[in-house]
């Protein structure tokens, strides 16, 4: 699928946004795909981890309403293949972080069953709190 | 007639507006004192009931400190509001119903688990509690610990309101010396025996025997009452 | 006796805590005595990846700080090294630390927020997980240690992600790590290597998401299966959680799915080392680990059923 987009001001100020929350130079990505063919979550995802950093490189907001990085599991898989050294799973903490410093939190926490809440070992709850919650 | 003694008056700000209070106030008096009267934030003026809950900085310090107001002397400069109330969320449960272990607070305060161990809520707390530690203690499950550290606690919800995490650490509290208190505490056997006693009649004697005393048999009764415990 | 200072992390508290029972017997056959911090909070269990974010970073220096204490208080004697076997406590630890050796800045402003410590954190810890510390004692020093060598269990060593990522936090190679196998192989048993061992179980979207977890679960204990393995072994009590009990959701998807009881690499040498079996740790399990290990004999006569709620 081929979309036109003309580049604006505001598409660079949202890229440095992110390479500076993500401490990534993410203009450095060459669409290689090795991170979206040894990423373990990318079936449950809606674009690749490569597609959402070409996304960020051209400074589209919209791929902050994309699952992609909500399903990212920060295993590092990504962070040690990238042929360029760079590092996705901190370009995918970086767009979480944009939507819980706005207080949109991605889990509810008294959504959590509390059958499921009972047999969760504390270290998945901090850990899942950490990354979804604001 | 004697002459009205000299106050020293010092200035503090109370809602930001400058007043000025007799040094050696505490900052309910103080209140009082420049003209408010108090319905909220004040309760037992002894350090116990923590409806005083106050926020305050010191000049030249930036920190955000925290206070009763009724044990809190006011100092020259002094910027002071008032947090009689925050708001708290507060499980429902049936003490019968729930065990002493850690999974308690997985379900009723599954926040608990977003702690940053910050120590923000240590900072601010007026009983010096170590409030961070209590909560750690009841994050690791140990009841017991969160139960001791938080033994002092008043409920003046000063911790709550600066949670970064937005915990309600005393609520947590009280939920860990609950089940302590039920489950875990040892039973003081004294309860027991004097239980015993009262069902076996041992004071009725006397009670009656006061129960049959005039009004002035009783006061006189009461004012030469053994007195062994030091309350000063 | 060594005495080193440990951190055990929220979760070997409580569900966890047969990892910590066995690891702790198992340690201290080793001659190695690890002492827990006596005041300790939560890690925070993954490590914040914003470049601007130091609050997250608070949790983990408390713990170094605490190390200090200990030093200073004489419950260990010039001893920073902070042994750990969480492997999400691990990858947090190893990180924050060196994230605030790398920049003066971050170490001053947490200092400085965390006015109320005693003292100030300037990089002095090292972390070490237990894997570490046993490799660099030598296996021949582990198999000397063996009564009841684990011959004919043919094991999986699952690495999972914390251990191993990024390069250079990790403890072994992150693309052909041994460190497991030739632990196992120095209790006895038989590595059974398959594909799949590196792979994320799915950490903590096991939260939002069992399903997803279950599904990834499947994959990674199905190929341990095809290649021979009778047990997993693992050094997270979150891949445990997730490899071990979403095998009630494996089951529900997938009728023909065989149990398959999944172990603490601690527990395994608690069994070799021919430890009481008290601190085998086999509780708080799903898959029942006790038919297969009493099969290989390596159980007093209890009974099999015990253990396991799957």
């Amino acid at each position: 699928m081929v979309r036109k987009i003309k580049l604006q001001a505001k598409n660079r100020e949202f890229c440095r946004k992110i390479s500076e929350l993500s401490g990534e130079v993410v203009m450095l990505c060459e669409q290689c795909g090795t991170c979206a063919g040894s990423c373990p979550m990318s079936a449950e995802m809606d674009i690749t981890p490569s597609q959402m950093i070409r996304l960020v490189q051209l400074g589209q907001e919209a791929v902050l309403e994309n699952k992609t990085f909500w399903v990212c599991a920060s295993c590092y898989t990504c962070t040690v293949r990238c042929p360029r050294g760079i590092d996705p799973a901190k370009v995918a903490e970086a767009l979480r972080q944009v939507k819980l410093r706005q207080a949109i939190d991605y889990i509810q926490i008294d959504e959590i069953s509390s059958e499921e809440a009972k047999k969760l070992p504390s270290v998945a709850l901090v850990a899942a709190f950490r990354k979804m919650t604001g | 007639m004697n002459e009205p003694e000299k106050m020293d008056l010092i200035t503090i700000y109370i809602l930001s507006r400058q007043y000025h209070v007799p040094a050696g106030s505490t900052i309910l008096t103080a209140l009082e004192y420049a003209g408010f009267k108090l319905k909220k934030g004040v309760g037992c003026r002894e350090g116990f009931c923590g409806a005083c809950a106050s926020l305050y900085r010191l000049q030249g310090d930036y920190k955000l400190h925290g206070g009763l107001g009724c044990a809190t002397v006011v100092q020259p400069e002094m910027q002071i509001v008032q947090l009689p109330y925050t708001p708290a969320p507060k499980a429902i449960y049936h003490l019968e119903e729930l065990e002493p272990v850690p999974e308690v607070f997985t379900h009723l305060y599954p926040e608990l688990y977003r702690c940053l161990s910050c120590n923000t809520c240590t900072k601010i707390c007026p009983q010096d509690l170590q409030v961070m530690d209590y909560i750690q203690a009841a994050v690791r499950g140990d009841l017991e610990q969160a139960a001791d550290l938080s033994f002092d606690c008043i409920q003046c919800g000063l911790c709550s309101a600066r949670c970064p995490a937005e915990i309600t650490q005393f609520n947590v509290a009280l939920l860990a010396r609950r089940l302590v208190g039920r489950y875990l505490a040892k039973k003081g056997k004294y309860v027991e025996d004097r239980i015993k006693e009262v069902e076996a009649s041992k004071f009725t004697a006397g009670y009656q025997e006061l129960q049959d005393l005039s009004p002035e048999d009783l006061k006189k009764r009461y004012f030469e009452r053994e007195l062994n415990n030091l309350i000063f | 006796m060594i005495q080193i200072p440990y951190y055990p992390g929220c979760t070997l508290k409580n569900k966890a805590s047969n990892f910590e029972t066995s690891a702790l017997a198992a340690a201290r056959a080793l001659g190695l005595e690890l002492v827990e911090l006596p005041r300790w909070n939560c890690c925070g269990a993954v490590f914040s990846l914003s470049s601007d974010d130091l609050m997250r970073h608070i949790a983990p220096t408390n713990i170094f700080l605490r190390v200090q204490e200990m030093n200073r208080d004489h419950l260990v004697e010039d001893e920073y090294r902070l042994v750990t076997f969480c492997s999400m406590c691990f990858n947090v630890l190893r990180r924050t630390n060196q994230r605030l050796r790398e920049s003066l800045e971050d170490r001053n402003k947490i200092n400085d927020f965390s006015y109320l410590e005693t003292e100030t954190y300037q990089g002095r810890v090292e972390i070490v997980h237990l894997l570490e510390l046993l490799r660099s004692m030598g296996w021949d020093k582990i198999q000397e240690r063996v009564h009841k060598p684990l011959t004919g269990l043919k094991v999986a060593p699952y690495y999972g992600c914390m251990l191993l990522r990024p390069k250079d936090v990790g403890i072994d190679d992150p693309e052909r790590p041994t460190i497991q196998e030739e632990l196992l192989r120095s209790l006895g048993a038989e590595p059974v290597d398959f594909p799949l061992k590196l792979r994320c179980c799915g950490s903590y979207q096991t939260v939002p998401d069992k399903d997803l977890v279950a599904n990834l679960a499947y994959d990674i204990l199905s190929r341990a299966q095809k290649a021979g393995a009778e047990a997993i072994t693992t050094s997270c009590p979150l891949c445990a959680f997730n490899l071990d009990f979403r095998q009630k959701e494996i089951q529900e998807k997938y009728p023909m799915f065989l149990p398959i009881p999944v172990f603490y690499f601690s527990q395994l040498m608690a069994i070799a080392f021919g430890l009481p079996q008290e601190v085998f740790g086999l509780v708080g399990h799903y898959a029942n680990p006790r038919t297969l290990l009493a099969t290989k004999g390596y159980l007093q006569a209890t009974s099999p059923l015990e253990g396991g709620e799957g």
